[in-house]
């Protein structure tokens, strides 16, 4: 097992390494593009635009310029914007971070809850009136865009109908964990629910389709004429089965989540996390605030990769041959 | 055997079983009018082609056919005990409990995330009163039992880490665990290479005498029944072609059917043979004729064919054909000089 | 079904915009209208109206009148309707050929990792893992900016910064290896066919196998991805475009109408949800459409089909 995981750390920081020079090929070698120009952000001063040539080496060859880049990036930390005019980067990223996994974390708790119980009653009933309605819901759901839905929420509980039925929403923001739980909760529950939405009806369709699939096997008729109850065989054989795939995709989404996927449900309602620091940055063109959160979205997505896979060798036993 | 009521002492007494799918295409008469006993300790093999209903017809016995579109009517009594009709959950303490099943492919009859000791433990736990360390001890002695070597590590093994005859012995074993009065084994070996094949049969037949369960055995290969079976159903379309004792079906046998099935098995002593094959397809389920199903395919067929044959016979041994026993005994002297009997 | 003849429906209604903007309407939806009145029922009214609190302008809400400002009008006095039929035209155009295209691509690359294995299996795969490693909004994102505001200047392709080949591009390739990989698959397991196996030895080119055999049992699985494709890349369009870095104006899409739309959310929320539901309406119509597809082609699907 041991060598199965340090196999993946020494893959996953192989495509660290791709992406970052990926990233870096875009944004400073893209043909016709002056780089100066796109690190000092649109309203540039030309003495600016020769300090940020000396500073990143832009006369010299591209590895080197690659090299400096990651070094203010990682070692020195000091990459800081030019748009706002001395404001560094990295702590930025950090303090934006935990209201993030703020919102991810509740949004999960939701959309698992949610879109497990779904799969499993449209699997149950299959063929009868629920398990169409619930997929119905569930294909509406993935075909919402997030930001719009979150948009609309916004309406509607800032609208009318504000001083009624929604008097308690407060009106975006965030408020910290530590500071008061209760308002923490409040101020994040449209969002929870807006984020959870898309995800509910993705892994209700998926454990749906696993589930049937997997009642359909050889194994659960084994376990019927073990004598077992449905409900065991559901819930213990197939189920346990079907939460393999569940569990790889759950890892990958919660990876890209992670690493600012959420930008636009952070904008609409006002949560100043890393998806929303990634919007500011692209508003103003603000080049290195861009790449500070592109790397650390980028790892975060790796690293929820490598760490599936390990997870994916716990659960399933026949993987762990193979690796 | 009399087909008219049920033996009082038989483990398994079905009459007149009928199962029918109805589909798009139309009505699929999978089994029609099967009849059978099953004595105490008795081994009872049911042969027949792909499709001729042989599975359908015990799977549907144990409610294990789901599609909602089937019917099934008749009358299957276990010790005495009708069993068709019985609720879910009526059955789920016979499954198991008291019959235990075995399935052709033993590569995806267990489930892959627990380990064979668990999933024992699982099936003892469903029908006894035990403890989990009880239930773990008594797994360890049935993995013995079959065969598997090094049971007390083993047992927490997970079913890919076994080849396909020591899954089988493991399925073997699970299915045994409640001490089941009958065991029904569908194509057990089909999946196995020859030598496994031969092994597996051994170990049935001696569990069979050590636990004192009656064996089902379904099968095509006549070769398996001559090996283990006391008495035999030959089905045809879903019906019962000729039932018997095993030696007595194949030593004379009265179905045409029978007689292709026997005369296509490669047999070392008798020399330069070419292999009889049946001629014709096997019929399809959505068009079984009105009056004998395999008349289409006989060469012996007679116009009173058109009429369905009854199943009877002298004693035990019989069979749904119109021939006379004289009408048998001239077409086997004539095969003998010919020298395909 | 349907669904297919909603989606018809929304394709031909689109097309029509034109016809829409200059019989009914009678005015032009891409440029500003600030100052006009129009004429409704028996009054004259402002197309912008002077804002209760006196700050600056609001323009006129939805008027439910056929040929008049239908759904009201935008911060800069345009019909919204007709920008959602014109939006629709763009967004759709964009869906459907970044679809093709991925998948077009998908499938070639795809079917030459499979089939030929070793080397340009290893070079094609890797290129997909580098981009799948990329969460998909981020890569677009960094892709669009750049791009986008500038447009692309390799020798001897010049797409201006406007174009909307850019969106187009950027969306198809970040969706490539989601098809590629499980091409890859299918035809790795078809090289092990017996029919492949006859090929080869009846002397079949590599060419004429990869055409002949391969193409045709690879196409059921990737017409199954392709309605499902362009969901998404609708979907990925409009967000791309809300943040401003995918169609840009004078054009307009979906996604650009809700940008604006943000502006006015609280005062005349229709032009943020029209555009909305009607993508909503399109992506449910493509997946059940395209659920529709995988049922006819695996017939064993539909047991387990949804809806």
């Amino acid at each position: 097992m041991l060598r199965f995981i340090s196999k993946r750390l020494a893959s996953a920081l192989l495509v660290m390494f791709t992406i970052s020079v990926l990233v870096f090929l875009i944004f400073f070698a893209t043909p016709g593009v002056d780089p100066a120009a796109r690190i000092a952000g649109k309203s540039a001063t030309p003495a600016v635009l020769r300090q940020v040539a000396k500073e990143f080496g832009l006369n010299r060859p591209l590895p080197i310029r690659y090299g400096l880049m990651m070094f203010h990036l990682f070692i020195k930390q000091d990459l800081t914007s030019y748009v706002n005019i001395g404001d560094r980067i990295i702590p930025q990223i950090t303090a934006a971070a935990p209201i993030t996994l703020s919102l991810i974390f509740g949004a999960v708790v939701i959309w698992l809850f949610v879109g497990i119980s779904a799969g499993v009653v449209a699997a149950k009933n299959k063929g009868k009136f629920i398990d169409p309605l619930v997929m119905f819901f569930g294909i509406t759901a993935i075909s919402i865009p997030v930001f719009w839905l979150g948009e609309m929420v916004t309406i509607i509980t800032q609208g009318g109908l504000h001083h009624t039925v929604f008097a308690w929403v407060p009106n975006g923001g965030y408020v910290s964990l530590t500071q008061n739980p209760w308002q923490w909760a409040l101020h994040l529950f449209w969002p929870w629910v807006t984020l959870a939405s898309l995800y509910a009806g993705i892994y209700a369709r998926v454990l749906r389709g696993e589930l049937i699939n997997n009642m359909n096997e050889d194994y659960i008729r084994t376990a019927r004429a073990k004598g077992l109850s449905e409900r065991r065989i559901l819930y213990r054989h197939a189920l346990r089965c079907s939460m393999i795939t569940i569990v790889s995709l759950f890892g990958l989404d919660v990876g890209v989540l992670v690493g600012g996927a959420a930008l636009l449900t952070e904008v609409v309602f006002g949560l100043q996390g890393v998806g929303w620091l990634t919007y500011q940055g692209l508003q103003n063109l603000d080049l290195p605030l861009i790449m500070g959160c592109v790397m650390y979205g980028a790892f975060f997505v790796v690293l929820a990769s490598a760490v599936v896979d390990v997870l994916y060798a716990y659960i399933d036993p026949r993987i762990r041959v193979v690796a | 055997m009399s087909l008219d009521q049920s033996s009082t002492d038989a483990v398994l007494s079905v009459r007149d079983l009928s199962v029918s799918f109805s589909t798009r295409q139309g009505v699929v008469q999978a089994v029609d009018g099967l009849a059978f006993d099953v004595g105490p300790k008795e081994v009872l093999g049911i042969v027949g082609e792909s499709g001729s209903g042989k599975s359908v017809a015990m799977y549907s016995m144990l409610g294990l056919v789901r599609d909602a579109n089937v019917t099934i009517s008749g009358s299957v009594r276990f010790e005495g005990r009708e069993i068709l009709g019985l609720s879910d959950s009526e059955m789920q303490s016979v499954r198991g409990g008291q019959v235990g099943m075995i399935f052709q492919d033993p590569m995806t009859a267990l489930t892959p995330v627990y380990t064979v000791g668990w999933q024992i433990v699982e099936q003892l736990r469903a029908h006894n009163e035990m403890t989990k360390k009880q239930a773990h001890e008594r797994a360890v002695e049935l993995l013995a039992e079959v065969g598997i070597p090094d049971p007390k590590s083993r047992v927490n093994h997970y079913p890919h880490e076994f080849s396909g005859g020591m899954r089988q012995r493991v399925v073997i074993a699970m299915a045994l665990s409640c001490n089941p009065k009958l065991l029904i084994a569908d194509e057990p070996t089909t999946a196995l290479d020859v030598t496994t094949q031969a092994q597996i049969l051994d170990l049935m037949g001696r569990l069979q005498a050590t636990h004192g369960s009656s064996i089902v055995i379904i099968t095509h290969d006549m070769g398996v029944i001559a090996e283990i079976a006391h008495r035999v159903v030959v089905m045809y379309a879903g019906r019962p072609a000729e039932i018997g004792p095993e030696l007595a079906v194949v030593r004379e046998p009265r179905h045409p059917y029978t007689w292709g099935l026997l005369g296509a098995v490669p047999r070392a002593d008798l020399k330069t043979r070419r292999l009889v094959t049946i001629p014709g397809n096997a019929v399809s389920p959505l068009e079984v004729p009105v009056g004998c199903a395999f008349a289409p395919r006989c060469q012996y067929r007679m116009e009173i064919c058109a009429e369905r044959p009854p199943l009877r016979g002298a004693g035990d041994h019989l069979d749904a054909c119109w021939l006379s026993d004289e009408q048998r005994l001239e077409i086997r002297s004539t095969a003998t000089v010919r020298g395909e009997a | 079904m349907a669904a297919l003849g909603v989606l018809i429906f929304m394709v031909i209604v689109t097309l029509l915009a034109p016809v829409y903007a200059h019989h009914f309407a009678h005015d032009n939806p891409f440029v500003p209208n600030l100052q006009g009145r129009i004429k409704i029922g028996s009054h004259f009214r402002e197309v912008m109206q002077t804002n209760t609190t006196g700050l600056g302008v609001t323009p006129i809400g939805p008027t439910w009148n056929f040929s008049k400002y239908f759904l009201g009008a935008d911060e800069l006095g345009r019909d919204v309707f007709a920008r959602v039929l014109y939006g629709g035209r763009v967004t759709l155009l964009i869906g459907f050929s970044s679809g093709l295209i991925c998948i077009t691509v998908a499938t070639v690359l795809g079917m030459l990792a499979g089939y030929f294995g070793r080397a340009t299996d290893w070079i094609i795969s890797r290129l997909l893992d580098i981009i799948w490693a990329f969460p998909i909004y981020l890569l677009a994102i960094s892709l669009s900016v750049i791009l986008v505001t500038n447009g692309l200047d390799l020798g001897i392709i010049h797409i201006g910064a406007g174009s909307l080949l850019l969106p187009i591009l950027i969306i198809a390739s970040v969706y490539v290896p989601y098809v590629a990989r499980p091409v890859r698959g299918i035809v790795f397991s078809l090289k092990e066919r017996d029919f492949i196996h006859a090929a080869v030895a009846s002397g079949a080119s590599d060419w004429h196998i990869l055409r002949k055999e391969i193409l045709p049992n690879v196409m059921p699985s990737v017409i199954v991805f392709f309605p499902l494709m362009v969901a998404l890349n609708i979907l990925t369009e409009s967000a791309l475009s809300t943040l401003g870095i995918g169609v840009q104006p004078p054009e307009a899409s979906w996604g650009t109408i809700i940008n604006d739309g943000l502006q006015l959310l609280h005062t005349r929320p229709w032009v943020a949800i029209a555009p909305g539901v009607c993508i909503v309406i399109v992506c449910v119509a493509l997946n059940i459409f395209g659920d529709g597809v995988r049922d006819a082609f695996d017939p064993r699907a539909k047991l387990r089909g949804s809806i």
